[in-house]
């Protein structure tokens, strides 16, 4: 999986999900993934949004090249990290997935709405989770042309 | 404009492509992955824009639950329906899948910057091509919640 520029660069994903059993099993199945990712992990809607704000400085904080987003999260939730994502210019080139266990119809629409990118309800068996982690990073990590990190820094 | 296989409860595919090579072999590779895909194929910009608007002859069409949408398109180009689409309160929620030879940087920026929900680069090979719209079966029409709709 090549960037723009023809080096294999590891992907940089952010994973904002409170529940610590969700992002464990995430950060399993990206690590058997077919591809170099950077895994940034953050619980809460705040920090998600300071994790965001600080991006470009690849040390500490790079922009994520994809972002999954819970919806029900403490501080501030997903849908109201998911607009402020959307009203900035820069963050709304990001490709931001809804991952969350909410099926509310409500929820789906809203979060088209708002543009999110697609939205995924999170099964409750582990095999089906583990198939759906290795599902985005397949479709997302190596099918999909993503935006470039100079585009987004 | 053709409509091509489906029946029962299917899924309604809008592609716009003017490639029939393309749209032969995007029609024969979800077929093969998906029998309940009811496939729409608009082969320029404004006809995309009357179907999505049920316009003219369009005026029974279906709401597509996913779109793709390749950006060089004679009469109005891709570029323009998309913004079209995610300037309409009631279609920006169908999710719009850029699928284009394209790989020039300003294309994936002016897409992003326009909200398309994702941006695939055709592959030449044949292989890889048929890869790629198996892919965006199982991604987008097994796997992904779609907005709900009523259907007529």
């Amino acid at each position: 999986m090549k960037s723009i520029d023809g080096n294999y660069v590891p992907k940089e994903v952010l994973l904002v999900e409170d529940s610590p059993g969700d992002v464990r099993l995430t950060m399993e199945a990206f690590r058997d993934a077919n591809a170099p990712i950077h895994l940034h992990v953050v619980s809460d809607g705040v920090e998600a949004m300071e994790f965001l704000k600080k991006g470009g400085d690849r040390a500490s904080a790079p922009r994520p090249d994809l972002i999954l987003l819970d919806l029900n999260l403490p501080r501030m939730d997903g849908r109201e990290v998911l607009a402020q994502i959307k009203a900035d210019p820069i963050l709304r080139m990001i490709p931001t997935i809804i991952l969350t266990t909410s099926e509310a119809e409500a929820d789906i629409a809203k979060s088209y709405q708002l543009q999110a990118s697609c939205y995924l309800s999170k099964p409750g068996q582990l095999g089906a989770f583990e198939s759906l982690m290795k599902s985005i990073s397949e479709f997302w990590l190596q099918s999909a042309t993503l935006p470039p990190q100079r585009s987004i820094t | 404009m053709k409509i091509i296989g489906g029946d029962g409860m299917s899924v309604e595919v809008l592609l716009v492509e003017d490639s029939p090579g393309d749209v032969r072999l995007t029609q024969e590779a979800f077929s093969e992955a998906n029998k309940s895909i009811h496939l729409h194929v608009a082969a320029d910009g404004v006809e995309a824009i009357a179907f999505l608007r049920h316009e003219g002859v369009h005026a029974r069409a279906p709401r597509p639950d996913l779109i793709l949408l390749d950006l060089n398109l004679p009469k109005m180009d891709g570029r323009e329906v998309l913004a079209h689409i995610k300037e309409d309160a009631d279609l920006k929620l169908i999710p719009t899948v850029i699928l284009t030879t394209s790989d020039a940087e300003v294309d994936i920026v002016k897409s992003y910057q326009l909200q398309a929900n994702c941006y695939l680069t055709k592959p030449v090979q044949l292989d890889a091509f048929e890869a790629l719209v198996k892919s965006i079966n199982d991604f987008w029409l097994t796997k992904v919640k779609l907005p709900q709709h009523t259907r007529a």
